[in-house]
């Protein structure tokens, strides 16, 4: 009954261990997270803090009819709606590739994966490379008679081929975790689909989809934050403009510009509230769309 | 015969996809490796791949490079390590004892991992800059020492420990700080490694937070000093390639090491 007691017990040990914890989230999240919400509704620079005055939603509304804003916000919109689906169908049908009777197996999970644990700006400034005027890619597509451009610096190409290397770049982890939903499935369902004589394509969509939904769920939701959140690579390919003509503009960087170039910290915090509330709307319709079961 | 041309098929993809991941780092490793004039050129004789590029970034007087390396060690190796000790503690507090306040903490720690980082971008530059801070390594350091996701990630580990051990360790006279750090933590061994390889590659990696807060050349990054040797000198692809390798490189031989653990860590975080 002591010891009991002395396992669950002991408030005192509990709060000294979550101390450090407590305050470095308190002063460096919590406390930041209210006070971005409070700049929101106010006009502030940094360099003059005692002009900073209330102006209620203005922030909000002046967002609504920023055209960069907007041009941002499509960028990213498009962005993601490129990245998405494309990176998880690709992830997908490599994980179920890997996942069955492949020689060298731990050589392409790796391969595979490599992309994914090399910084954005290393990955940025080796594409950079590749996709230049003179470029390995350019001239390849020579041997074809296809006339190469610079890719990044092109207002039609930039965000097409940064969007190229945010699959290559992600696809690795969301097919590890599929290979890990894969392992959850019974082999037990596939072998009573094919003795009631399925054929792999109606074993795929009858049973291992259908039990891939959690598993993808989890997928589109980590690839939509991720992808509303792109900020490295276009600032490292853009020198930090979002340029050519702002085709590469997004909203993090965007607000990242309002906030640390024009000093409008009041304006950026309003985006930055704004980013947090498309992410959190998506996610929540995302998982009405997918159903109840799909618990994170 | 039709399982023939499945097979090719298959192995066409998988083979495929492998060269299209793996191309940017061999081309990658090869534009460091030549000489100035040789830089545009597709194709150049082995003999005259060198190693000059690695050489001069390393001595460089121009940039601070091995500065940038040192840098990026340090604030990796520091972040990790609070990291592992303060959000262990907090997730095994979470897990095992009953405290007041323990259901706000649990939800403040869910609500953080919620909101996106560049929320507070402008209140954080702001704090640190009126410490002091900025420019210096506490402001690289100090502000990530603690995760909400990693103190979740421990407290579902810390959850699936038998409480019998822990039971046993009192019997035999341990405190309750003794029971954490003699029989806990290291049979957090797994959980812990996944956490120090997440950590150490996502600082070591990280952009947006170094370049926001350092601004003296002495105290950038790799990642940033990386950017702005392409930003300034982007006609030398020979430098910035080698530099590319100086980011990749150790990250790809930690993953190698820890690849087990670290697809098993993404592979169940976050979904169970």
């Amino acid at each position: 009954m002591n010891l009991r007691r002395s396992l669950t017990g002991d408030p005192l040990a509990g709060l000294l261990f979550i101390l450090p914890a407590f305050v470095a989230l308190t002063v460096f999240l919590v406390g930041p997270i209210l006070y971005a919400f409070w700049l929101s509704f106010h006009e502030f620079t940094f360099i003059n803090p005692d002009l900073s005055k209330f102006v209620g939603i203005d922030n909000y509304v002046r967002m609504f009819q920023d055209e960069r804003f907007q041009k941002a916000l499509l960028n990213t919109s498009i962005y993601s709606l490129g990245v998405v689906p494309t990176q998880v169908c690709i992830a997908l049908l490599l994980a179920l590739i890997v996942d069955g009777k492949v020689r060298g197996r731990t050589f392409f999970r790796v391969s595979y994966f490599l992309p994914t644990v090399t910084s954005t700006v290393a990955v940025s400034v080796m594409f950079l490379n590749l996709f230049k005027k003179d470029g390995v890619v350019n001239q390849f597509l020579g041997l074809f008679g296809i006339e190469g451009r610079s890719w990044l610096l092109d207002v039609d190409f930039a965000l097409p081929s940064i969007m190229l290397m945010a699959v290559w770049t992600t696809v690795g982890q969301f097919m590890v975790i599929y290979l890990a939903g894969l392992q959850d499935i019974p082999q037990e369902l596939y072998e009573a689909a094919e003795v009631d004589g399925a054929g792999p394509f109606r074993r795929f969509w009858h049973i291992t989809l259908p039990l891939l939904k959690p598993t993808t769920f989890f997928i589109v939701i980590m690839s939509i934050i991720g992808t509303f959140q792109v900020f490295d690579q276009m600032y490292v390919i853009s020198k930090g403009e979002g340029g050519p003509l702002d085709a590469t503009l997004t909203v993090v960087l965007y607000l990242y510009n309002a906030a640390f170039k024009e000093f409008e910290m009041g304006y950026a915090s309003a985006m930055a509230f704004f980013l947090f509330f498309v992410i959190l709307i998506l996610t929540l319709v995302q998982r009405k769309f997918f159903g109840e079961e799909t618990r994170m | 015969m039709s399982k023939r041309i499945w097979k090719v098929l298959l192995y066409t993809v998988v083979i495929g996809y492998a060269a299209l991941t793996l191309f940017p780092f061999l081309w990658s490793v090869l534009t460091s490796l030549k000489a100035t004039p040789d830089v545009s050129k597709v194709w150049v004789p082995l003999e005259k791949l060198t190693l000059d590029n690695y050489i001069k970034l390393i001595g460089s007087d121009e940039y601070s490079f091995s500065k940038w390396f040192l840098n990026s060690l340090i604030v990796a190796v520091i972040v990790t390590a609070g990291n592992l000790v303060f959000n262990s503690m907090a997730g095994y507090a979470l897990a095992r004892i009953n405290f007041p306040g323990k259901t706000l903490f649990f939800l403040m720690v869910l609500g953080v991992m919620m909101v996106p980082g560049q929320v507070i971008l402008v209140p954080i530059y702001i704090l640190l800059s009126s410490l002091g801070w900025v420019d210096n390594y506490a402001a690289l350091t100090i502000p990530w020492l603690v995760n909400g996701f990693g103190i979740f990630l421990m407290r579902q580990f810390f959850l699936s420990i038998p409480k019998e051990l822990e039971e046993a360790g009192f019997i035999d006279g341990l405190t309750r700080w003794g029971v954490f750090w003699r029989i806990v933590m290291p049979l957090a061994r797994p959980a812990l490694a996944t956490q120090a390889i997440f950590q150490f590659m996502g600082n070591w990696n990280s952009f947006m937070w170094p370049n926001l807060l350092t601004t003296s050349e002495e105290m950038y990054t790799l990642p940033v000093g990386l950017a702005t040797l392409y930003g300034e000198y982007d006609a030398f692809w020979n430098h910035i390639m080698a530099g590319a390798m100086f980011m990749t490189v150790p990250v790809i031989i930690v993953f190698l090491i820890f690849q087990r653990h670290f697809i098993k860590g993404i592979a169940t975080t976050g979904l169970k």
